[in-house]
């Protein structure tokens, strides 16, 4: 098990070594409720995030994600530890904060009545971002995101995808120096997820923006330059996609045979390797999954019904790490609800 | 490559603009009113049906309970003058008054729709101070209150009412105070709730009670001792005497009738107008507090 002292570790990569953190974080507990009904939701986190980064947060619903990037926006109160993002100490300037940041959050934050252009003209002025400067910008962002012929209508018309956008645009009209997304793209279809991910990209390359993310999606964390594993409101790894895919070793092999039990034992007593359960299946890391499997399968008592070898993905590190997958039942339910939620909140 | 440079200077760091807090409330609390105008506005069209329930109550409500007490009103205190008020006409301030608190109470707890549809995150997160959105807000539902109410002000020929640009001016006035006390104690209640849900909570212990001790419907003299205490305490019971009186005084009810209805001081003599108005505006210090106060605790 990595300790959460990986957390406090300088970064690797994404940075040029001269520019200051952006978003710094040190020892931030959160907890909810005081004496026997206190719950921790975030135990003792500390990384930083360097400008021009893509930061992501990945881990469980429940993990922490959310408190933690709640704190960060200034929503929640800390517990303990201090937090600055923009320089700015998140518990005493948070006027500064809210003024240095962009926020994307989980579900849409607009007002369906009112226009696109309304919606980007309440920011603007909130913010105080010069009419004119809010004019240019606001068209900008606005044809960069394929909204500028919608700009006139009701945002209750749009589509999730467009209110996405419409909510990326906003985010970015007082040019934050942190674009912070909380699920990004929960609940949106795969190709509109691509297409969301396609924008901010290119939005980082063209604005610099750094952007922080949490996310239970694996392929969405892969975008990321650093990752920051969260369980139970710890880090417990903080890296690049490739060195956490690298703790890994080798190459991930699944199996499924009529006696895993029996099974696991063979393995752990010819080979010395530790099999984890997961759900009906046994999970090995070999360094060479071609030449594993031939052996394997000869080798078995248990019949084989079903063997695959692939490339380590996040979710083997997560699960390497904590002994879960990342998206376990629960989770998917939730997410379920929230879609069934999202659906009859629409209609009115 | 692994470099530690938190000890590094903020090289290439913009400083963001930073307005100062007087002006960041300023522009706050002004963006907040104007969504809430213009989200009425976007919704004229809901204008006219929805004056239909004060019409109701004016028309049918009002003209068939006057007949039921004998059309005309002695103020229903015992050697007051005869000739009366029609009971229409006396009711007319208390509609405007009903209109103007189920309008301010639900247009200032639209901050529960905007908590349900995630609007208030994007004002929670903005650089506005929590005690501007609440102000914000107050006076959005009293700005949309009084005008929806004052398109009522058009019936006041119909039930005898001469209307002249003083008295406009007059229930304007009246309206908003009222609609501005109500308007801050919905964002209060508003900042405690959290969901839908509530609003039929708040209809039956807080409106209903407040309309109903606010003698909207009949005369507040000459009532049981523990009612009279409850009137008292009734802020919308002080507007619509206010606005009763202004009315009054453009028909042709003679002063006696008007002064027999009018709430008195202990020692029986009618408070005056700017003492009723000075009572609404304790009530609008009280009703802003809470509000600022409820509202800038959610967490």
């Amino acid at each position: 098990m990595v300790t959460s002292e990986l957390g406090t570790a300088g970064p690797t990569v994404a940075h040029d070594g001269q520019a200051a953190p952006v978003v710094e974080v040190d020892g931030l507990v959160k907890r909810y409720g005081t004496g026997d009904s206190a719950f921790t939701a975030v135990r003792g986190v500390s990384f930083a995030v360097y400008p021009g980064e893509i930061f992501g947060f990945l881990g469980p619903n429940g993990a922490g994600k959310t408190t933690t990037i709640s704190v960060l926006c200034t929503l929640l109160r800390i517990t303990e530890g201090t937090v600055r993002v923009a320089r700015y100490d998140v518990a005493r300037q948070p006027d500064d904060v809210r003024r240095s940041i962009g926020l994307i959050f989980q579900d849409p934050t607009l007002d369906n009545q009112l226009t696109a252009q309304e919606n980007l003209d309440f920011h603007a002025f909130a913010y105080d971002v010069p009419a004119a400067e809010a004019r240019e910008r606001g068209r900008h962002l606005l044809e960069l995101l394929e909204l500028w012929d919608r700009r006139n209508d009701l945002v209750r018309t749009f589509s999730g995808g467009m209110k996405r956008r419409l909510e990326i645009a906003r985010g970015l009209l007082h040019r934050p120096r942190v674009l912070f997304l909380d699920e990004p793209t929960q609940g949106l279809d795969p190709q509109t997820r691509a297409l969301i991910w396609r924008y901010l990209l290119g939005l980082r390359q063209s604005d610099g923006v750094t952007l922080f993310m949490t996310t239970h999606y694996m392929d969405e964390a892969e975008y990321c330059d650093r990752i920051a594993i969260i369980d139970h409101g710890q880090i417990v790894a903080l890296d690049t996609p490739d060195h956490l895919k690298a703790m890994v070793g080798g190459e991930v092999v699944t199996v499924r045979t009529d006696d895993n039990a029996l099974a696991a034992r063979e393995i752990a007593a010819r080979w010395g390797l530790e099999a984890q359960v997961h759900g009906a299946e046994l999970r090995l890391e070999v360094a060479r999954g071609d030449e594993f499997v031939p052996e394997l399968v000869r080798a078995l008592t248990p019949r084989v019904e079903a063997i695959s070898v692939n490339r380590p993905t996040l979710d083997d590190v997560f699960m390497k790490l904590t002994g879960r997958a990342i998206r376990d039942e629960e989770s998917s339910d939730v997410d379920r609800m929230r879609q069934f939620g999202r659906a009859w909140g629409g209609r009115r | 490559m692994s470099v530690d440079v938190r000890g590094a200077t903020g090289v290439g760091i913009v400083e963001a603009r930073r307005p100062s807090r007087a002006r960041a409330a300023v522009r706050g609390a002004y963006i907040i009113w104007y969504r809430d105008l213009l989200r009425w506005w976007r919704d004229r069209q809901r204008i006219i049906p929805s004056l239909f329930q004060p019409i109701l109550y004016l028309f049918v409500f009002g003209v068939g309970l006057g007949s039921a007490i004998g059309m005309g009103m002695s103020g229903g205190r015992a050697g007051a003058a005869p000739g009366g008020v029609d009971y229409t006409t006396f009711m007319y301030p208390g509609v405007l008054a009903m209109s103007v608190l189920f309008t301010a109470i639900f247009s200032s707890m639209s901050i529960v729709w905007d908590r349900e549809f995630g609007f208030l995150k994007e004002i929670q997160v903005a650089p506005i101070p929590r005690t501007a959105v609440a102000v914000g807000k107050a006076l959005g539902g009293s700005t949309v209150a009084m005008l929806q109410s004052a398109v009522l002000l058009l019936l006041a020929p119909v039930v005898g009412v001469a209307v002249s640009p003083g008295m406009v001016l007059a229930m304007l006035v009246l309206m908003f105070l009222l609609a501005f006390a109500l308007a801050a104690l919905g964002v209060a209640i508003a900042s405690r709730m959290r969901t839908m849900e509530g609003f039929q909570v708040v209809m039956n212990f807080v409106l209903m009670p407040l309309l109903f001790l606010s003698g909207a419907f009949f005369p507040l003299q000459g009532l049981p001792g523990w009612l009279a205490v409850l009137t008292h305490l009734d802020p919308v019971a002080y507007a619509v005497d206010a606005m009763r009186r202004v009315v009054l005084s453009a028909t042709a009810a003679p002063p006696e009738v008007l002064r027999a209805l009018a709430i008195t001081d202990p020692s029986g003599a009618p408070l005056p107008i700017l003492a009723e108005v000075a009572i609404l505006l304790a009530f609008i210090a009280v009703g802003l507090t809470l509000a600022v106060r409820w509202f800038g605790a959610t967490e």
